[in-house]
Protein backbone atom coordinates (compact mmCIF):
# COMPACT_ATOMS: atom_id res chain seq x y z
CA UNK A 1 0.00 0.00 0.00
CA UNK A 2 1.48 3.32 -1.03
CA UNK A 3 1.09 6.54 0.87
CA UNK A 4 -0.80 8.96 -1.28
CA UNK A 5 0.19 12.56 -1.82
CA UNK A 6 -1.49 14.88 0.75
CA UNK A 7 -2.95 18.03 -0.78
CA UNK A 8 -4.09 20.83 1.54
CA UNK A 9 -7.52 21.76 0.20
CA UNK A 10 -6.90 25.40 1.08
CA UNK A 11 -3.52 27.18 1.26
CA UNK A 12 -2.23 28.73 4.45
CA UNK A 13 -5.14 27.99 6.80
CA UNK A 14 -3.46 25.12 8.70
CA UNK A 15 -0.14 23.32 9.12
CA UNK A 16 0.34 19.78 7.83
CA UNK A 17 2.36 18.71 10.87
CA UNK A 18 1.15 15.13 11.39
CA UNK A 19 1.22 14.90 15.20
CA UNK A 20 0.45 18.49 16.22
CA UNK A 21 -1.36 20.27 13.41
CA UNK A 22 -2.45 23.85 13.97
CA UNK A 23 -4.88 26.29 12.47
CA UNK A 24 -3.14 29.41 11.20
CA UNK A 25 -4.76 32.67 12.16
CA UNK A 26 -3.83 36.30 12.52
CA UNK A 27 -3.35 38.33 15.67
CA UNK A 28 -3.37 42.07 16.03
CA UNK A 29 -0.22 43.23 17.86
CA UNK A 30 -2.02 46.40 19.01
CA UNK A 31 -5.33 45.20 20.45
CA UNK A 32 -4.78 41.43 20.70
CA UNK A 33 -7.77 40.30 18.66
CA UNK A 34 -7.54 37.13 16.60
CA UNK A 35 -8.79 36.38 13.09
CA UNK A 36 -9.58 33.13 11.33
CA UNK A 37 -9.30 32.39 8.44
CA UNK A 38 -6.08 34.41 8.03
CA UNK A 39 -7.52 36.76 5.43
CA UNK A 40 -8.21 40.05 7.20
CA UNK A 41 -7.35 43.18 5.25
CA UNK A 42 -6.83 45.12 8.48
CA UNK A 43 -7.62 44.65 12.17
CA UNK A 44 -11.38 43.93 12.37
CA UNK A 45 -11.69 45.78 15.69
CA UNK A 46 -13.28 49.14 14.80
CA UNK A 47 -11.56 50.76 17.80
CA UNK A 48 -8.13 49.72 16.51
CA UNK A 49 -6.26 51.42 13.66
CA UNK A 50 -3.75 48.58 13.07
CA UNK A 51 -3.34 47.39 9.50
CA UNK A 52 -0.51 44.87 9.93
CA UNK A 53 -1.54 41.63 11.62
CA UNK A 54 0.88 38.88 12.59
CA UNK A 55 0.52 35.23 11.66
CA UNK A 56 -0.11 32.94 14.65
CA UNK A 57 -0.94 29.32 15.36
CA UNK A 58 -4.30 28.97 17.11
CA UNK A 59 -5.02 26.70 20.07
CA UNK A 60 -5.20 23.01 19.19
CA UNK A 61 -7.84 22.33 21.82
CA UNK A 62 -11.27 23.73 22.40
CA UNK A 63 -14.75 22.85 23.61
CA UNK A 64 -17.83 22.17 21.54
CA UNK A 65 -20.22 25.17 21.46
CA UNK A 66 -22.67 23.34 19.20
CA UNK A 67 -22.66 20.68 16.51
CA UNK A 68 -24.82 18.87 14.00
CA UNK A 69 -24.80 15.69 11.94
CA UNK A 70 -25.78 16.29 8.32
CA UNK A 71 -27.80 13.51 6.74
CA UNK A 72 -28.07 14.88 3.21
CA UNK A 73 -25.28 15.44 0.71
CA UNK A 74 -24.57 19.17 0.31
CA UNK A 75 -24.58 20.68 -3.18
CA UNK A 76 -21.38 21.39 -5.12
CA UNK A 77 -18.69 22.46 -4.57
CA UNK A 78 -18.76 19.91 -1.72
CA UNK A 79 -17.26 16.66 -2.95
CA UNK A 80 -19.56 14.06 -1.44
CA UNK A 81 -18.51 10.40 -1.28
CA UNK A 82 -20.62 7.87 -3.17
CA UNK A 83 -22.41 6.34 -1.37
CA UNK A 84 -22.96 9.37 0.83
CA UNK A 85 -22.14 9.07 4.53
CA UNK A 86 -23.57 11.44 7.15
CA UNK A 87 -20.91 13.73 8.63
CA UNK A 88 -20.71 16.01 11.63
CA UNK A 89 -19.78 19.70 11.77
CA UNK A 90 -18.88 21.31 15.09
CA UNK A 91 -18.63 24.92 16.25
CA UNK A 92 -15.75 24.93 18.71
CA UNK A 93 -14.92 27.57 21.28
CA UNK A 94 -11.24 28.45 21.73
CA UNK A 95 -10.68 29.82 25.21
CA UNK A 96 -7.55 31.92 24.65
CA UNK A 97 -8.71 33.37 21.34
CA UNK A 98 -12.27 33.91 22.66
CA UNK A 99 -13.74 32.83 19.37
CA UNK A 100 -15.64 29.99 17.75
CA UNK A 101 -14.15 28.07 14.81
CA UNK A 102 -16.06 25.57 12.68
CA UNK A 103 -14.75 22.25 11.44
CA UNK A 104 -15.97 18.84 10.41
CA UNK A 105 -15.67 16.18 13.08
CA UNK A 106 -13.17 13.37 12.43
CA UNK A 107 -13.36 9.86 13.81
CA UNK A 108 -16.09 8.29 15.91
CA UNK A 109 -18.81 10.63 17.18
CA UNK A 110 -19.02 8.94 20.60
CA UNK A 111 -18.72 11.61 23.23
CA UNK A 112 -19.60 14.45 20.85
CA UNK A 113 -21.65 16.85 23.00
CA UNK A 114 -21.92 20.54 23.81
CA UNK A 115 -19.03 21.28 26.18
CA UNK A 116 -16.99 18.25 25.13
CA UNK A 117 -13.24 18.84 24.70
CA UNK A 118 -11.97 18.41 21.14
CA UNK A 119 -8.61 18.69 19.42
CA UNK A 120 -7.45 19.58 15.95
CA UNK A 121 -6.51 16.90 13.42
CA UNK A 122 -5.80 16.87 9.70
CA UNK A 123 -8.04 14.43 7.88
CA UNK A 124 -9.23 13.43 4.43
CA UNK A 125 -11.90 15.59 2.83
CA UNK A 126 -12.01 13.57 -0.44
CA UNK A 127 -9.66 11.69 -2.74
CA UNK A 128 -9.09 11.96 -6.46
CA UNK A 129 -6.30 11.38 -9.02
CA UNK A 130 -4.32 14.25 -7.55
CA UNK A 131 -4.13 12.57 -4.16
CA UNK A 132 -5.69 12.81 -0.72
CA UNK A 133 -7.27 16.23 -0.25
CA UNK A 134 -7.02 17.14 3.43
CA UNK A 135 -8.56 19.74 5.69
CA UNK A 136 -8.59 20.54 9.41
CA UNK A 137 -11.17 18.75 11.53
CA UNK A 138 -12.06 18.52 15.18
CA UNK A 139 -11.87 15.20 16.99
CA UNK A 140 -13.33 14.32 20.37
CA UNK A 141 -10.37 14.38 22.77
CA UNK A 142 -9.66 11.14 24.57
CA UNK B 1 -45.56 54.99 24.00
CA UNK B 2 -41.84 54.42 24.13
CA UNK B 3 -40.68 52.11 26.87
CA UNK B 4 -37.39 50.39 27.45
CA UNK B 5 -37.06 46.93 25.89
CA UNK B 6 -36.03 43.98 28.05
CA UNK B 7 -32.70 43.41 26.38
CA UNK B 8 -30.62 45.72 28.54
CA UNK B 9 -28.08 48.29 27.47
CA UNK B 10 -26.61 48.57 24.03
CA UNK B 11 -22.83 48.51 23.77
CA UNK B 12 -21.19 51.89 23.40
CA UNK B 13 -20.48 51.06 19.80
CA UNK B 14 -24.05 50.13 18.98
CA UNK B 15 -25.25 53.30 20.67
CA UNK B 16 -22.90 55.54 18.76
CA UNK B 17 -23.99 54.07 15.43
CA UNK B 18 -27.63 53.78 16.42
CA UNK B 19 -30.00 55.02 13.74
CA UNK B 20 -32.52 55.71 16.49
CA UNK B 21 -31.91 59.44 16.28
CA UNK B 22 -33.37 59.42 12.77
CA UNK B 23 -36.92 59.68 14.08
CA UNK B 24 -35.89 62.67 16.19
CA UNK B 25 -34.15 64.35 13.29
CA UNK B 26 -37.18 63.96 11.10
CA UNK B 27 -39.76 64.64 13.82
CA UNK B 28 -43.00 62.68 13.62
CA UNK B 29 -42.72 63.11 9.88
CA UNK B 30 -40.27 60.21 9.70
CA UNK B 31 -43.02 57.98 8.37
CA UNK B 32 -44.24 56.98 4.94
CA UNK B 33 -47.57 55.46 3.93
CA UNK B 34 -48.03 51.92 2.68
CA UNK B 35 -50.68 52.77 0.12
CA UNK B 36 -50.73 49.46 -1.68
CA UNK B 37 -49.50 45.90 -1.28
CA UNK B 38 -49.53 42.96 -3.67
CA UNK B 39 -48.06 39.50 -4.09
CA UNK B 40 -47.74 36.71 -6.59
CA UNK B 41 -48.59 33.43 -4.86
CA UNK B 42 -45.58 31.42 -3.63
CA UNK B 43 -44.92 28.04 -5.25
CA UNK B 44 -42.69 26.30 -7.75
CA UNK B 45 -44.07 27.76 -10.95
CA UNK B 46 -40.98 27.54 -13.12
CA UNK B 47 -41.55 30.92 -14.81
CA UNK B 48 -39.26 33.94 -15.17
CA UNK B 49 -38.92 35.91 -11.94
CA UNK B 50 -39.93 39.14 -13.69
CA UNK B 51 -43.34 37.66 -14.53
CA UNK B 52 -44.02 37.25 -10.82
CA UNK B 53 -42.68 40.71 -10.13
CA UNK B 54 -45.07 42.27 -12.63
CA UNK B 55 -48.06 40.44 -11.13
CA UNK B 56 -47.13 41.63 -7.62
CA UNK B 57 -46.42 45.19 -8.79
CA UNK B 58 -49.74 45.47 -10.65
CA UNK B 59 -51.58 44.11 -7.61
CA UNK B 60 -49.91 46.69 -5.35
CA UNK B 61 -50.67 49.54 -7.77
CA UNK B 62 -54.32 48.43 -8.02
CA UNK B 63 -54.51 48.17 -4.25
CA UNK B 64 -53.13 51.71 -3.92
CA UNK B 65 -55.28 53.17 -6.66
CA UNK B 66 -52.09 54.51 -8.22
CA UNK B 67 -51.23 54.19 -11.88
CA UNK B 68 -47.81 52.98 -13.03
CA UNK B 69 -47.21 56.31 -14.75
CA UNK B 70 -47.45 58.04 -11.36
CA UNK B 71 -44.56 55.98 -9.92
CA UNK B 72 -41.47 58.17 -9.68
CA UNK B 73 -39.05 55.70 -8.13
CA UNK B 74 -38.61 51.92 -8.38
CA UNK B 75 -36.70 50.05 -5.67
CA UNK B 76 -35.97 46.45 -6.63
CA UNK B 77 -34.67 43.57 -4.55
CA UNK B 78 -31.95 41.73 -6.42
CA UNK B 79 -32.02 38.01 -7.18
CA UNK B 80 -28.62 36.38 -7.69
CA UNK B 81 -29.99 33.21 -9.28
CA UNK B 82 -31.39 34.63 -12.49
CA UNK B 83 -28.42 36.11 -14.32
CA UNK B 84 -27.97 39.73 -15.28
CA UNK B 85 -31.71 40.55 -15.35
CA UNK B 86 -31.78 39.48 -11.71
CA UNK B 87 -28.84 41.71 -10.75
CA UNK B 88 -30.79 44.66 -12.12
CA UNK B 89 -34.20 43.45 -10.95
CA UNK B 90 -35.57 46.97 -10.41
CA UNK B 91 -35.10 47.95 -14.03
CA UNK B 92 -35.98 44.48 -15.37
CA UNK B 93 -39.39 44.73 -13.74
CA UNK B 94 -39.73 48.42 -14.68
CA UNK B 95 -39.10 47.51 -18.31
CA UNK B 96 -41.61 44.65 -18.12
CA UNK B 97 -44.20 47.13 -16.83
CA UNK B 98 -43.26 49.47 -19.70
CA UNK B 99 -40.53 52.11 -19.33
CA UNK B 100 -42.05 55.12 -17.60
CA UNK B 101 -38.91 57.15 -16.99
CA UNK B 102 -38.91 56.54 -13.22
CA UNK B 103 -35.66 56.64 -11.30
CA UNK B 104 -34.50 53.19 -10.24
CA UNK B 105 -32.30 51.30 -7.78
CA UNK B 106 -31.69 47.64 -7.05
CA UNK B 107 -30.54 46.47 -3.62
CA UNK B 108 -28.95 43.28 -2.42
CA UNK B 109 -28.62 42.25 1.22
CA UNK B 110 -29.28 38.50 1.01
CA UNK B 111 -32.51 37.75 2.92
CA UNK B 112 -32.64 41.42 3.94
CA UNK B 113 -32.73 42.66 0.32
CA UNK B 114 -36.42 43.52 0.43
CA UNK B 115 -36.03 45.67 3.54
CA UNK B 116 -33.06 47.38 1.96
CA UNK B 117 -35.23 48.29 -1.02
CA UNK B 118 -37.93 49.57 1.37
CA UNK B 119 -35.30 51.63 3.18
CA UNK B 120 -34.06 53.25 -0.04
CA UNK B 121 -37.62 54.09 -1.13
CA UNK B 122 -38.48 55.49 2.29
CA UNK B 123 -35.35 57.65 2.32
CA UNK B 124 -36.16 59.17 -1.07
CA UNK B 125 -39.72 59.94 -0.02
CA UNK B 126 -38.65 61.47 3.31
CA UNK B 127 -35.97 63.49 1.55
CA UNK B 128 -38.65 64.97 -0.66
CA UNK B 129 -37.09 63.48 -3.79
CA UNK B 130 -40.28 61.65 -4.73
CA UNK B 131 -43.86 61.11 -3.57
CA UNK B 132 -44.60 57.67 -4.97
CA UNK B 133 -42.27 54.66 -4.96
CA UNK B 134 -42.77 51.06 -6.04
CA UNK B 135 -40.82 48.45 -4.04
CA UNK B 136 -40.67 45.02 -5.62
CA UNK B 137 -38.82 41.73 -5.13
CA UNK B 138 -39.25 38.50 -7.06
CA UNK B 139 -37.41 35.20 -7.30
CA UNK B 140 -37.27 31.91 -9.13
CA UNK B 141 -35.34 29.38 -7.07
CA UNK B 142 -33.72 26.04 -7.84
CA UNK B 143 -34.72 22.81 -6.09
CA UNK B 144 -33.04 21.73 -2.87
CA UNK B 145 -30.35 23.49 -0.80
CA UNK B 146 -29.48 27.03 -1.76
CA UNK B 147 -26.01 26.58 -3.27
CA UNK B 148 -23.19 29.07 -3.78
CA UNK B 149 -22.35 30.64 -7.12
CA UNK B 150 -20.67 28.10 -9.40
CA UNK B 151 -17.03 27.96 -10.51
CA UNK B 152 -13.75 27.73 -8.55
CA UNK B 153 -14.19 30.55 -6.07
CA UNK B 154 -11.42 30.18 -3.51
CA UNK B 155 -11.77 33.80 -2.33
CA UNK B 156 -15.48 33.51 -1.58
CA UNK B 157 -16.30 32.32 1.96
CA UNK B 158 -19.75 31.26 0.76
CA UNK B 159 -18.13 28.89 -1.75
CA UNK B 160 -15.45 27.75 0.70
CA UNK B 161 -17.84 26.83 3.51
CA UNK B 162 -19.50 24.32 1.19
CA UNK B 163 -16.20 23.06 -0.21
CA UNK B 164 -14.22 22.71 3.02
CA UNK B 165 -16.94 21.97 5.59
CA UNK B 166 -20.12 20.95 3.79
CA UNK B 167 -21.64 23.68 5.96
CA UNK B 168 -25.08 24.08 4.39
CA UNK B 169 -27.53 26.67 5.69
CA UNK B 170 -29.33 24.05 7.85
CA UNK B 171 -25.94 23.30 9.45
CA UNK B 172 -26.00 26.76 11.03
CA UNK B 173 -29.72 26.50 11.89
CA UNK B 174 -28.94 23.23 13.67
CA UNK B 175 -26.17 24.88 15.73
CA UNK B 176 -28.67 27.41 17.06
CA UNK B 177 -31.34 24.75 17.67
CA UNK B 178 -28.94 22.62 19.69
CA UNK B 179 -27.95 25.65 21.74
CA UNK B 180 -31.61 26.12 22.72
CA UNK B 181 -31.77 22.48 23.76
CA UNK B 182 -28.56 22.78 25.75
CA UNK B 183 -29.21 26.16 27.40
CA UNK B 184 -32.97 26.12 27.85
CA UNK B 185 -34.02 22.48 27.68
CA UNK B 186 -35.89 22.93 24.39
CA UNK B 187 -37.00 19.71 22.75
CA UNK B 188 -37.62 18.58 19.17
CA UNK B 189 -41.33 18.61 20.13
CA UNK B 190 -41.08 22.32 20.90
CA UNK B 191 -39.59 22.92 17.46
CA UNK B 192 -42.30 20.78 15.85
CA UNK B 193 -44.98 22.84 17.61
CA UNK B 194 -43.77 25.94 15.75
CA UNK B 195 -44.42 24.13 12.47
CA UNK B 196 -47.83 22.96 13.66
CA UNK B 197 -48.76 26.55 14.60
CA UNK B 198 -47.53 28.11 11.37
CA UNK B 199 -49.11 25.41 9.19
CA UNK B 200 -52.44 26.17 10.85
CA UNK B 201 -51.95 29.94 10.43
CA UNK B 202 -51.26 29.56 6.72
CA UNK B 203 -54.31 27.42 5.93
CA UNK B 204 -56.42 30.40 4.89
CA UNK B 205 -53.68 32.41 3.18
CA UNK B 206 -54.17 32.36 -0.60
CA UNK B 207 -50.55 33.47 -1.14
CA UNK B 208 -49.03 30.56 0.81
CA UNK B 209 -47.50 27.59 -1.02
CA UNK B 210 -48.23 24.95 1.63
CA UNK B 211 -51.76 25.01 3.03
CA UNK B 212 -52.09 21.81 5.00
CA UNK B 213 -52.21 20.99 8.69
CA UNK B 214 -49.11 19.27 10.05
CA UNK B 215 -48.88 17.26 13.27
CA UNK B 216 -46.01 17.02 15.74
CA UNK B 217 -45.65 13.36 14.78
CA UNK B 218 -45.32 14.21 11.09
CA UNK B 219 -42.52 16.65 11.86
CA UNK B 220 -40.69 14.22 14.10
CA UNK B 221 -41.11 11.36 11.61
CA UNK B 222 -39.82 13.40 8.69
CA UNK B 223 -36.19 12.65 7.78
CA UNK B 224 -33.46 14.31 9.83
CA UNK B 225 -31.62 16.87 7.69
CA UNK B 226 -29.22 18.44 10.19
CA UNK B 227 -29.64 16.89 13.61
CA UNK B 228 -31.75 17.93 15.62
CA UNK B 229 -33.69 19.48 12.73
CA UNK B 230 -36.02 17.44 10.55
CA UNK B 231 -37.08 18.12 6.99
CA UNK B 232 -40.32 19.71 8.20
CA UNK B 233 -38.40 21.97 10.61
CA UNK B 234 -36.60 23.66 7.70
CA UNK B 235 -38.17 25.99 5.16
CA UNK B 236 -38.19 25.19 1.45
CA UNK B 237 -37.15 27.53 -1.35
CA UNK B 238 -39.92 28.96 -3.49
CA UNK B 239 -40.81 31.16 -6.43
CA UNK B 240 -42.80 34.25 -5.55
CA UNK B 241 -43.00 38.03 -5.59
CA UNK B 242 -44.15 40.86 -3.36
CA UNK B 243 -44.56 44.58 -3.94
CA UNK B 244 -45.45 47.75 -2.07
CA UNK B 245 -46.52 51.20 -3.14
CA UNK B 246 -44.98 53.60 -0.64
CA UNK B 247 -45.93 57.28 -0.67
CA UNK B 248 -45.51 60.40 1.39
CA UNK B 249 -48.22 60.90 4.03
CA UNK B 250 -49.16 64.08 2.19
CA UNK B 251 -49.73 62.16 -1.07
CA UNK B 252 -51.90 59.65 0.81
CA UNK B 253 -53.91 62.50 2.33
CA UNK B 254 -54.44 64.03 -1.12
CA UNK B 255 -55.85 60.67 -2.17
CA UNK B 256 -58.28 60.83 0.72
CA UNK B 257 -56.48 58.31 2.92
CA UNK B 258 -55.97 60.04 6.24
CA UNK B 259 -55.15 56.92 8.26
CA UNK B 260 -52.89 54.70 6.16
CA UNK B 261 -50.69 51.94 7.50
CA UNK B 262 -47.32 53.61 8.03
CA UNK B 263 -43.73 52.48 7.87
CA UNK B 264 -42.49 53.88 11.18
CA UNK B 265 -39.06 52.25 11.33
CA UNK B 266 -36.73 50.36 9.02
CA UNK B 267 -33.48 48.84 10.21
CA UNK B 268 -30.93 47.27 7.92
CA UNK B 269 -28.13 46.97 10.44
CA UNK B 270 -24.74 45.29 10.44
CA UNK B 271 -23.32 43.55 13.53
CA UNK B 272 -21.23 45.29 16.17
CA UNK B 273 -17.73 43.97 16.85
CA UNK B 274 -17.12 41.45 18.28
CA UNK B 275 -19.99 39.47 16.74
CA UNK B 276 -19.84 36.48 19.06
CA UNK B 277 -22.41 34.22 17.34
CA UNK B 278 -21.40 32.12 14.36
CA UNK B 279 -23.29 33.44 11.33
CA UNK B 280 -23.54 32.25 7.74
CA UNK B 281 -21.27 32.02 5.78
CA UNK B 282 -18.46 32.46 8.29
CA UNK B 283 -15.85 29.92 9.40
CA UNK B 284 -15.40 31.64 12.75
CA UNK B 285 -16.85 34.35 14.93
CA UNK B 286 -15.04 37.55 15.72
CA UNK B 287 -12.59 37.18 18.57
CA UNK B 288 -13.51 38.82 21.85
CA UNK B 289 -9.88 38.84 22.99
CA UNK B 290 -9.42 42.57 22.44
CA UNK B 291 -10.09 43.59 26.02
CA UNK B 292 -13.88 43.58 25.63
CA UNK B 293 -16.03 41.87 28.22
CA UNK B 294 -17.75 39.61 25.70
CA UNK B 295 -16.85 35.94 25.64
CA UNK B 296 -17.25 33.65 22.68
CA UNK B 297 -20.88 32.74 22.22
CA UNK B 298 -22.18 35.96 23.69
CA UNK B 299 -22.40 37.55 27.10
CA UNK B 300 -25.55 38.42 29.01
CA UNK B 301 -26.21 42.14 29.01
CA UNK B 302 -24.52 42.77 25.69
CA UNK B 303 -26.80 42.92 22.68
CA UNK B 304 -26.23 40.13 20.21
CA UNK B 305 -26.48 40.96 16.53
CA UNK B 306 -29.96 39.46 16.31
CA UNK B 307 -31.03 41.42 19.40
CA UNK B 308 -29.90 44.65 17.79
CA UNK B 309 -31.99 44.28 14.63
CA UNK B 310 -35.57 44.94 15.78
CA UNK B 311 -34.32 47.30 18.48
CA UNK B 312 -32.98 49.67 15.84
CA UNK B 313 -36.39 49.71 14.13
CA UNK B 314 -38.25 50.15 17.45
CA UNK B 315 -36.08 53.15 18.31
CA UNK B 316 -36.91 54.86 15.04
CA UNK B 317 -40.61 54.14 15.48
CA UNK B 318 -40.70 55.22 19.12
CA UNK B 319 -42.25 51.96 20.22
CA UNK B 320 -41.07 48.99 22.25
CA UNK B 321 -41.66 45.26 22.09
CA UNK B 322 -44.51 45.56 24.61
CA UNK B 323 -46.41 47.66 22.06
CA UNK B 324 -46.26 44.95 19.39
CA UNK B 325 -49.57 43.29 18.45
CA UNK B 326 -48.31 41.04 15.65
CA UNK B 327 -44.96 39.93 14.25
CA UNK B 328 -43.63 38.29 11.12
CA UNK B 329 -40.23 36.71 11.79
CA UNK B 330 -37.87 34.69 9.64
CA UNK B 331 -38.54 31.05 10.48
CA UNK B 332 -35.85 29.57 8.26
CA UNK B 333 -36.09 26.82 10.85
CA UNK B 334 -38.72 26.20 13.49
CA UNK B 335 -36.14 26.62 16.24
CA UNK B 336 -35.03 29.95 14.81
CA UNK B 337 -38.56 31.32 15.26
CA UNK B 338 -38.13 30.70 18.99
CA UNK B 339 -34.84 32.63 18.96
CA UNK B 340 -36.62 35.54 17.29
CA UNK B 341 -39.24 35.78 20.09
CA UNK B 342 -36.36 36.68 22.37
CA UNK B 343 -34.42 38.74 19.83
CA UNK B 344 -37.39 41.03 19.10
CA UNK B 345 -38.12 41.36 22.81
CA UNK B 346 -41.36 39.38 23.16
CA UNK B 347 -39.84 37.50 26.11
CA UNK B 348 -36.59 37.01 27.98
CA UNK B 349 -33.98 34.47 26.81
CA UNK B 350 -35.12 30.94 27.57
CA UNK B 351 -38.83 31.77 27.73
CA UNK B 352 -39.74 31.30 24.08
CA UNK B 353 -40.84 27.68 24.42
CA UNK B 354 -43.23 28.64 27.20
CA UNK B 355 -44.61 31.53 25.14
CA UNK B 356 -45.27 29.12 22.28
CA UNK B 357 -46.78 26.40 24.47
CA UNK B 358 -49.02 28.93 26.24
CA UNK B 359 -50.44 29.95 22.88
CA UNK B 360 -49.27 33.56 23.22
CA UNK B 361 -47.85 33.53 19.67
CA UNK B 362 -50.77 31.62 18.13
CA UNK B 363 -53.68 33.42 16.44
CA UNK B 364 -55.97 34.41 19.30
CA UNK B 365 -53.01 34.83 21.64
CA UNK B 366 -51.57 38.09 22.95
CA UNK B 367 -49.01 38.58 20.17
CA UNK B 368 -49.44 36.21 17.23
CA UNK B 369 -46.24 35.47 15.33
CA UNK B 370 -46.29 34.60 11.64
CA UNK B 371 -50.05 34.79 11.11
CA UNK B 372 -49.26 34.51 7.38
CA UNK B 373 -47.96 30.99 8.01
CA UNK B 374 -44.37 32.24 7.79
CA UNK B 375 -41.64 30.59 5.81
CA UNK B 376 -43.04 27.27 6.99
CA UNK B 377 -45.98 27.80 4.62
CA UNK B 378 -44.27 29.96 2.02
CA UNK B 379 -40.75 28.67 1.54
CA UNK B 380 -38.15 31.31 0.91
CA UNK B 381 -38.12 33.55 -2.17
CA UNK B 382 -35.12 35.57 -1.05
CA UNK B 383 -35.56 39.13 -2.43
CA UNK B 384 -39.35 39.01 -2.03
CA UNK B 385 -39.56 37.62 1.48
CA UNK B 386 -38.94 40.71 3.60
CA UNK B 387 -41.40 42.62 1.40
CA UNK B 388 -43.96 39.82 1.81
CA UNK B 389 -43.63 40.22 5.59
CA UNK B 390 -44.65 43.87 5.19
CA UNK B 391 -47.56 42.93 2.91
CA UNK B 392 -48.90 40.59 5.58
CA UNK B 393 -48.57 43.14 8.37
CA UNK B 394 -50.29 45.75 6.21
CA UNK B 395 -53.27 43.46 5.73
CA UNK B 396 -53.23 42.74 9.47
CA UNK B 397 -53.15 46.44 10.41
CA UNK B 398 -55.92 47.20 7.93
CA UNK B 399 -58.02 44.42 9.44
CA UNK B 400 -58.32 42.66 6.09
CA UNK B 401 -56.30 39.48 6.70
CA UNK B 402 -59.18 37.19 5.95
CA UNK B 403 -59.18 33.91 7.91
CA UNK B 404 -56.08 34.82 9.90
CA UNK B 405 -56.84 38.28 11.30
CA UNK B 406 -55.15 39.41 14.51
CA UNK B 407 -57.72 41.35 16.55
CA UNK B 408 -57.15 45.11 16.87
CA UNK B 409 -53.61 45.05 15.51
CA UNK B 410 -52.05 48.55 15.56
CA UNK B 411 -48.31 47.85 15.72
CA UNK B 412 -46.48 45.16 13.79
CA UNK B 413 -42.82 44.24 13.47
CA UNK B 414 -40.90 42.14 10.96
CA UNK B 415 -37.46 40.63 11.50
CA UNK B 416 -35.05 38.74 9.35
CA UNK B 417 -31.37 38.09 8.94
CA UNK B 418 -29.39 37.49 5.79
CA UNK B 419 -25.91 36.08 5.47
CA UNK B 420 -22.85 38.34 5.34
CA UNK B 421 -24.08 40.51 8.22
CA UNK B 422 -27.50 41.75 7.10
CA UNK B 423 -30.18 42.20 9.72
CA UNK B 424 -33.49 43.74 8.84
CA UNK B 425 -36.61 44.83 10.65
CA UNK B 426 -39.58 46.98 9.70
CA UNK B 427 -42.06 48.49 12.17
CA UNK B 428 -45.52 49.28 10.85
CA UNK B 429 -48.11 51.29 12.76
CA UNK B 430 -51.61 52.50 12.25
ZN1 LIG C 1 -6.31 45.56 16.49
Amino acid sequence: MTTRQQVAEVEGWFTLDGAEPRLLGLRCPDCGTYVFPPRAIACPNPECPATELESVELSRRGTVWSYTVNHYAPPEPYVAPDPFEPYAVAAVELADEKMIVLGQVAGPLDGLAVGAPVELVIDTLYEDDEGEHVVWKWQVAS
Amino acid sequence: MSRQGPSGQASGLARRHSPGSLALALGSGGQVAVLGVGMHPWGKWGANFAEYGVVAARAALDDAGVSWSEVQFVAGGETVRNGYPGYVAGSTIAQALGWNGAQVSTSYGACASGSMAIDVARARILAGLCDVALVVGADTTPKGFLAPTKGERGDDPDWLRFRLLGATNPTYFAFYARRRMELFGATPEDFALVKVKNARHGLANPMARYRKEVTVEEVLESPIVSDPLHLLDICATSDGAAALVLTSLEFARRRGIADPVRVAGVAVVTPSFPNAVIDMPNFATDSAAAGGAAAAGGTPGRLSFRDSIARAAYEQAGVGPEDVDVAEVYDLSTALELDWYENIGLCAPGEAEKLLRDGVTTLGGRVPVNPSGGLACFGEAVPAQAIAQVCELTWQLRGSASGRQVERARVGVTANQGLFGHGSSVVLTR
